[in-house]
C-alpha cells in the first residue's frame, strides 16, 4: 500500500488538519486503510507468548501465556503498572526482545523464521518511538530523520523528498538543521515520530511516548498519533501507565498484570466495568471519588430521628446500551428534592461512563432503586444508597 | 642566554613531531581497538569472550609496562620499523605503542557510556551492526573520544621527555642535558615554561572542541 498522496497533501498544509485538500486526502487514505485492513486482518498476533529472564534469585517470569490479536489499522493500548511486562511484550513485535516461548506473527509472518536480513527488513516496516525520544545528539533533525533511509541505501534524492514530507507531517520544517538539544520535549517526540515513519511502516510502536511530556504537549502528540492512524491507516500499538492516554485515543486495550492478561477489550467496556483489581487501581485517578469532607461524615446507618439528614445515592454508568444520565427522569422517579453532590461522566467512544452522587432528603420515601436500574428504561446501570450524612 | 635560541626551536619541533606522529598513530589504532573491545565484550554484538580477553590482556600488558622499560624492550621492533634506534623516528615507535592502549581504554569507556536506548532505537529503525558503530556509537561518543585524545596528547608530551634516552632530542632531552646534568637552571626554567605553554595550548584546544561538540 502506498500512502504518499496523503503525505504530500499534508506537506502543503503547514499544520495537520488545516486545509481541505489535506483532509480530503486523509479520508481517502483512511478508506484505503480500512480496505487494506480488511484484507490483511491482523497486524500482530501473539500466540502463547512467555518470557523468562534469568536473575540472581532464580528465573523471573516477565510474561506468561499472552495470546491475542491486534487488528490492522487500529489503535491498541497496553497498560499496566511498572514491571507488568508492557515493554517486554511491545519489544517482541520487532524482536528487540525474543520471547522464551510462543509465536509472534506480524502481518502474517512468524517472525521467528526470519534471518538477520529478514529481521532488518521487518524492522523497517515497524516504526518505534520512545519515552526519552532516543534521538542522536550528534545529528541534526534532518539527519536523524534521514538515517533510517540512509542505512537502507535509499538514493539521496528520494531521501531528501521523504524527509521533507515527514518533517512537514509533524510540523517541523523550520527545525531541519537544528540539533535535538535545542528542541522542546514535544518537538523531540515529533522528530521521533518522523524518524519512525520515514520507512512508511504499517505498524507504529509507542513506548511510553508521552510519559515524559507535560499534559498540553501530551495532547498534541496524541492528536498527531490519532491523525497518523486515521489518515495513513497505520496500526498504532502503544504502552502507557496513564489511563487517560488510553481513554484519549485507543480502540482496544490490554491490561497487563504481572505478565498476564488481566483484561482485554474495547476501551469503553474495560473502563465501564473493570473486572480486575489492577484495572480498578489504574482507573482510580480518573474517577470522581467521594470528596474528603463528605467521606468523613458519611455514616453507614441513618441517624435518629429520620428527618433532617440526607441520603447519598450513587448512580453508576458503565457505557452499556449508550445509557446517559437524564436528570428530569431521575427527579421524577425519586419524587423528592434531589441535589447533585459530586460526580461526573466521561464519554469514551460515544459511551458514557462515570458516576453521580445525589443527595435525597432522609424523610422522603424512596422507590425500589434496584428496579430503576433495570430494563430498557433504566436510569443508570447501578443505583444504590452509599450512606447518610447529617447535613450537606 | 647560555644556549642559542635555535636549540630551543629545534627541541620544540622535535617534541611536536614526536607527539603529533605518535598521537596520530594512537588515534588511528586506538579507536578500532576500542571498537573491537566493545563489540566482543559480553552482550556486544560480536560477542567473543576469548578474543575480548586476549585483546584486553595485550592492552593491559602494554599499559602496565613503564614507558622507560618499553623504550628499551622495543628496540628490536623499533629497528625493524624505523630502520634506526636513535632519533625522533626511533622514539615515535615506542611512544605510539605506549599511547595506543592508553587511548583505546579511554575510547572504550566513552563508547560504553553511549545511551543503550540509542542503540535500541537504531536497531528498531533497521540499522545493521556496523551501521550502529558508524552512525550511533562513534558520533555519540565523539566528545568523550576527543577529551580522551587531549589527555593522551598531554601524556605523550610527558613521555616524549624520556625519549631523550634514545637520542631523540626534544624539550625533555634539552632540560635533562643542560638543566639537570650541567646545572643550567636558566635552560631548565625556560624549557619548563615552553612545556607548560604547550600542554596548556593542547588542553585548551581540546576543551574548546569538546565544548563546541556538546553545545551544538
Amino acid at each position: 500500500m502506498n500512502y504518499s498522496p496523503a503525505l504530500r497533501a499534508a506537506g502543503h498544509a503547514a499544520q495537520l488538519p488545516t486545509s481541505g485538500q489535506a483532509q480530503a486526502g486523509g479520508r481517502e487514505a483512511a478508506v484505503r486503510a480500512e480496505q487494506a485492513g480488511a484484507a490483511v486482518g491482523n497486524a500482530v498476533v501473539f500466540e502463547g507468548i512467555g518470557k523468562t529472564y534469568p536473575s540472581f534469585s532464580g528465573a523471573v517470569q516477565a510474561l506468561s501465556d499472552i495470546s491475542l490479536e491486534i487488528p490492522a489499522g487500529s489503535i491498541f493500548g497496553i497498560i499496566g503498572r511498572s514491571g507488568a511486562g508492557k515493554s517486554s511484550l511491545l519489544r517482541t513485535i520487532n524482536r528487540l526482545e525474543r520471547p522464551t516461548v510462543g509465536k509472534v506473527i506480524v502481518e502474517g509472518v512468524d517472525i521467528d523464521t526470519l534471518d538477520a536480513r529478514g529481521l532488518v527488513r521487518l524492522r523497517r516496516r515497524i516504526g518505534m518511538i520512545f519515552q526519552h525520544f532516543n534521538l542522536l545528539s550528534a545529528k541534526t533533525v534532518w539527519e536523524n530523520v534521514a538515517l533510517p533511509l540512509k542505512v537502507a541505501g535509499v538514493p539521496a534524492a528520494e531521501v531528501k523528498r521523504r524527509v521533507a514530507e515527514l518533517l512537514a507531517l509533524v510540523g517541523l520544517q523550520d527545525k531541519r538543521s537544528v540539533y535535538p538539544a535545542r528542541l522542546s520535549g514535544g518537538q523531540k517526540q515529533r522528530v521521533g515520530i518522523a524518524r519512525a515513519l520515514v520507512h512508511r511502516p504499517q505498524i507504529l510502536l509507542c513506548d511510553e511516548a508521552t510519559s515524559a511530556l507535560d499534559p498540553e504537549t501530551t495532547q498534541s502528540i496524541l492528536q498527531l498519533l490519532r491523525d497518523i492512524n486515521r489518515r495513513l491507516g497505520i496500526t498504532v500499538i502503544l504502552i502507557t501507565h496513564e489511563m487517560s492516554v488510553i481513554r484519549e485515543i485507543a480502540d482496544r486495550v490490554l491490561v497487563l498484570e504481572q505478565g498476564r492478561i488481566a483484561e482485554l477489550g474495547e476501551v469503553w467496556r474495560v473502563f465501564g466495568s473493570p473486572r480486575h483489581e489492577a484495572t480498578r487501581a489504574l482507573l482510580a485517578p480518573l474517577q470522581h471519588g467521594l470528596p474528603d469532607d463528605l467521606q468523613h461524615r458519611l455514616r453507614a446507618r441513618p441517624p435518629e430521628p429520620a428527618d433532617g439528614h440526607w441520603r447519598i445515592v450513587q448512580f453508576s454508568y458503565n457505557g452499556e446500551h449508550r445509557l446517559e444520565p437524564d436528570f428530569a427522569r431521575i427527579a421524577r422517579a425519586l419524587q423528592a428534592e434531589v441535589r447533585l453532590v459530586h460526580g461526573g461522566v466521561d464519554r469514551i467512544q460515544g459511551h458514557v461512563h462515570g458516576r453521580l452522587l445525589l443527595a435525597v432528603p432522609g424523610g422522603a420515601a424512596l422507590p425500589d432503586l434496584a428496579a430503576l436500574a433495570q430494563g430498557p428504561r433504566a436510569l443508570a446501570h447501578r443505583i444504590e444508597v452509599i450512606g447518610y450524612v447529617d447535613s450537606l | 642566554m647560555s644556549i642559542p635560541f635555535e636549540r630551543y626551536w629545534q627541541a620544540l619541533l622535535d617534541t611536536i613531531s614526536m607527539v603529533a606522529v605518535s598521537g596520530g598513530v594512537a588515534f588511528a589504532a586506538g579507536v578500532p581497538l576500542a571498537v573491537l573491545l566493545i563489540v566482543t565484550a559480553p552482550g556486544g554484538f560480536l560477542e567473543s569472550p576469548r578474543l575480548n580477553r586476549a585483546v584486553g590482556s595485550v592492552v593491559n600488558g602494554f599499559r602496565a609496562t613503564p614507558f622507560i622499560v618499553l623504550l628499551v624492550a622495543l628496540i628490536p621492533l623499533t629497528r625493524l620499523v624505523a630502520g634506526t634506534t636513535i632519533g625522533v623516528w626511533a622514539a615515535i615507535v615506542p611512544l605510539s605503542i605506549s599511547a595506543t592502549p592508553f587511548f583505546a581504554r579511554i575510547v572504550e569507556v566513552s563508547l560504553r557510556e553511549v545511551d543503550p536506548g540509542l542503540v535500541e532505537a537504531a536497531q528498531a529503525m533497521g540499522c545493521r551492526k556496523w551501521d550502529i558503530v558508524r552512525h550511533v556509537l562513534l558520533p555519540e561518543a565523539l566528545p568523550g573520544i576527543i577529551g580522551g585524545f587531549t589527555i593522551t596528547l598531554v601524556a605523550l608530551i610527558g613521555s616524549s621527555a624520556m625519549a631523550g634516552a634514545v637520542g631523540a632530542g626534544g624539550l625533555g632531552d634539552l632540560a635533562i642535558r643542560y638543566g639537570y646534568q650541567r646545572f643550567d637552571t636558566e635552560v631548565m626554567v625556560f624549557v619548563i615554561a615552553i612545556l607548560i605553554a604547550l600542554v596548556s595550548i593542547v588542553q585548551f584546544s581540546g576543551d574548546r572542541y569538546v565544548r563546541w561538540l556538546k553545545n551544538r
